[in-house]
């Protein structure tokens, strides 16, 4: 297919369609509003369920109800909304059915703004809703990786029955890039051995998220476990750049990485011997292709839209064996490459904060720009 | 063993063979029984889904020989929304408490009535919280103890009842709304037609179907069965007065 100038949004959209979306249940809230306003017109003229909701607590449970019948399912919404959703996200993880959900995160906490933000990491990666659950979580870093995890995002949700949650910031899906689309895949007809469509010819099912019995709760804890093992044995997902003879590494998802590319191919041109690792999946986490650059490599420096959240992760991969430094803009602020820059010439110049957390030193830093 | 040519009254092919869970004298055993007789009758039970709510009736996906989801507190008619969307052929019920309808689920349950959902809900309202011990639901009557409302529910500080079958008849997305009561046998048939009606309309796609079901909860209510279906007939039904609230003009024709 060629290019098309696509927004990142509609791109979502059509590329869910194209994926195989069944039914579309949303409310409006931007930075993600495009999503429901496409598929409210898309989704009918294919004959596809589309149904804006009462709130998000009402279009989780409408995705946890066609999620039960197999149906390829998916809402969106961005921050706010989804912090509302968090109720049926755990059901829905409790009952092992699949769904997709897209949250265009904005800047918060609470109402926060609408401008972009990757704020909401912890909570898609690390928490949530309640109760031991793994889920997946990609994060996309232009219109054209949004579009190609749409796809991916439905398959891997059916495969584990799992949720699947799609994290990318408000300016991804905003903004407008050239980019492919994926062919129109055909609704099949798929069989599962766990849906509730009706008991026709089998014995009837039931789905639900309760085991009073705390020991059956235990193993199903731990059914979900194993299968979250297999996820990461399978799923783990990450782009490198430059990171063969690299002496220091940045890491960051979505946009954040992708302003930090720019700041890296900067410091190459200087001579500066600087490498990128991005996640995709950052559920599950890279951990190991960070445990084994810090073999090798002499510092790290996490840069995120928020407060230094996936800074955890790193630090849990990297084991205190090199430094590992902080940069972060939040609140809905987005760094320029330039910032990425001067923090890898303070780094290249061996100045890192050994005697903190590298978070607080970061604070430090920064105060000439909050102070204002 | 009844020779088949005597036998009056067996369990209805909608049910499980699963005894219930419910407390002695509970009217929930009726109200599900009605719906599996109903079930039968119409011939839909492989067709049919369930969701069933958070409260007391949690567990009947265990006693329905149906298909059933188990819905978060208050969500199930958004559950149902979400089934009968994709599955537009299929018959899809929700079975709510007053808790779970009136209450935490006000929101989806008026939303899925204006969309006219081509759901049935069967409603049981039994003027408390049942599952959690019998605190004070939006449906308990001014006075009446609970243990939240341990001195008598307070209308200047706790507010009033909430009639939900009059509320959901304003709807226009709505094809029939009634409030039946199961207090003794005369009512339990017209509650069954009333549930039959329900179904029929769904079946139809007429719209939204709900029967509001007044019933009976002598554990938290600290009555004997026989005084607990008194109750009903002597307070519930003044405060909650039986009728049909709406019937469209098309669910008006149907014969049951």
């Amino acid at each position: 297919m060629p290019k098309e100038l696509w927004k990142g949004n509609e791109a979502i959209a059509e590329a869910a369609v194209r994926a195989g979306l069944q039914a579309y249940f949303g409310y409006p809230i931007t930075p993600q509003t495009e999503i429901l306003e496409y598929l409210s017109r898309r989704m009918p003229e294919l004959g596809r369920a589309f149904v804006q909701a009462e709130s998000e607590l009402g279009a989780i449970n409408m995705v946890y109800g066609a999620a039960c019948t197999g149906a390829r399912v998916m809402s969106t919404s961005s921050s706010p909304g989804v912090s509302l959703m968090m109720e049926g996200l755990s059901y829905i993880a409790g009952t092992e059915v699949p769904a997709v959900l897209v949250n265009v995160m904005r800047g918060g906490p609470g109402l926060g703004n609408i401008a972009p933000a990757q704020s909401d990491y912890n909570q898609a990666v690390h928490g949530g809703g309640h109760g031991d659950y793994p889920r997946i979580v990609l994060a996309p870093s232009s219109v054209q990786e949004a579009i190609d995890l749409m796809g991916l995002s439905f398959d891997l949700a059916e495969k584990y029955r799992m949720i699947c949650m799609v994290i990318l910031d408000g300016s991804i899906g905003q903004m407008m890039e050239p980019a492919e689309m994926p062919e129109m895949k055909p609704i099949t007809e798929r069989k599962f051995d766990w849906n509730t469509d009706g008991a026709i010819n089998r014995e009837r099912r039931i789905l639900s998220s309760i085991y009073i019995d705390p020991p059956a709760e235990e193993v199903a804890n731990f059914r979900l476990a194993k299968r979250w093992q297999e996820v990461q044995a399978n799923e783990v997902r990450y782009k490198e750049y430059f990171l063969d003879d690299a002496e220091f590494v940045i890491v960051g998802f979505g946009t954040a990485g992708r302003v930090a590319l720019s700041a890296v191919r900067a410091a190459r041109a200087e001579g500066i011997k600087v490498g990128l690792l991005r996640p995709i999946t950052v559920s599950p986490y890279p951990y190991e292709v960070i445990d084994q650059l810090a073999g090798r490599v002499s510092a790290f420096l996490v840069t995120e839209m928020n407060m230094g959240q996936m800074f955890d992760d790193v630090r849990l991969a990297v084991r205190g064996r090199v430094p590992v430094e902080f940069y972060g803009r939040t609140g809905g602020v987005v760094p320029f490459p330039d910032e990425i820059l001067a923090e890898i010439h303070r780094i290249a110049a061996g100045q890192w904060s050994v005697d903190r957390d590298p978070r607080d030193s970061w604070q430090t830093r920064m105060a000439s720009v909050i102070e204002r | 063993m009844v020779a088949p040519n005597n036998l009056v009254y067996d369990r209805p092919e909608g049910f499980t063979d699963t005894p219930t869970h419910y407390c002695p004298g509970c009217t929930h055993g009726v109200a599900h029984r009605l719906i599996a007789e109903v079930l039968e009758e119409m011939n839909i039970i492989p067709r049919t889904i369930g969701v069933a709510p958070v409260g007391c009736s949690v567990f009947a996906y265990n006693y329905f020989d149906t298909d059933f989801v188990e819905a978060p507190h208050g969500r199930a008619p958004a559950m149902a929304t979400g089934i009968k969307r994709v599955l537009p052929d299929r018959i899809v019920f929700t079975y709510q408490g007053d808790g779970d309808l009136a209450s935490i689920g006000m929101g989806e349950i008026v939303h899925a009535a204006a969309r006219g959902e081509n759901i049935t809900v069967v409603f049981i309202n039994n003027a408390n919280y049942g599952m959690t011990g019998g605190q004070m639901a939006p449906t308990t009557l001014p006075g009446m103890k609970t243990t939240s409302s341990p001195n008598g529910r307070d209308v200047e500080t706790q507010g009033y009842p909430i009639k939900m079958a009059e509320m959901l008849s304003t709807l226009d997305g709505v094809g029939y709304c009634v409030r039946r009561s199961l207090h003794d046998p005369k009512n339990i048939r017209l509650a069954k037609k009333a549930i039959r009606t329900a179904f029929e309309t769904q079946a139809r796609g007429l719209g939204f179907s709900m029967v509001e079901l007044l019933s009976t909860c002598p554990t938290n209510w600290g009555m004997t069965p026989v005084n607990a279906l008194k109750f009903v007939e002597e307070h519930m039904v003044p405060a909650f007065p039986l009728g049909d609230y709406k019937v469209a003009a098309s669910v008006a024709q149907i014969k049951v």
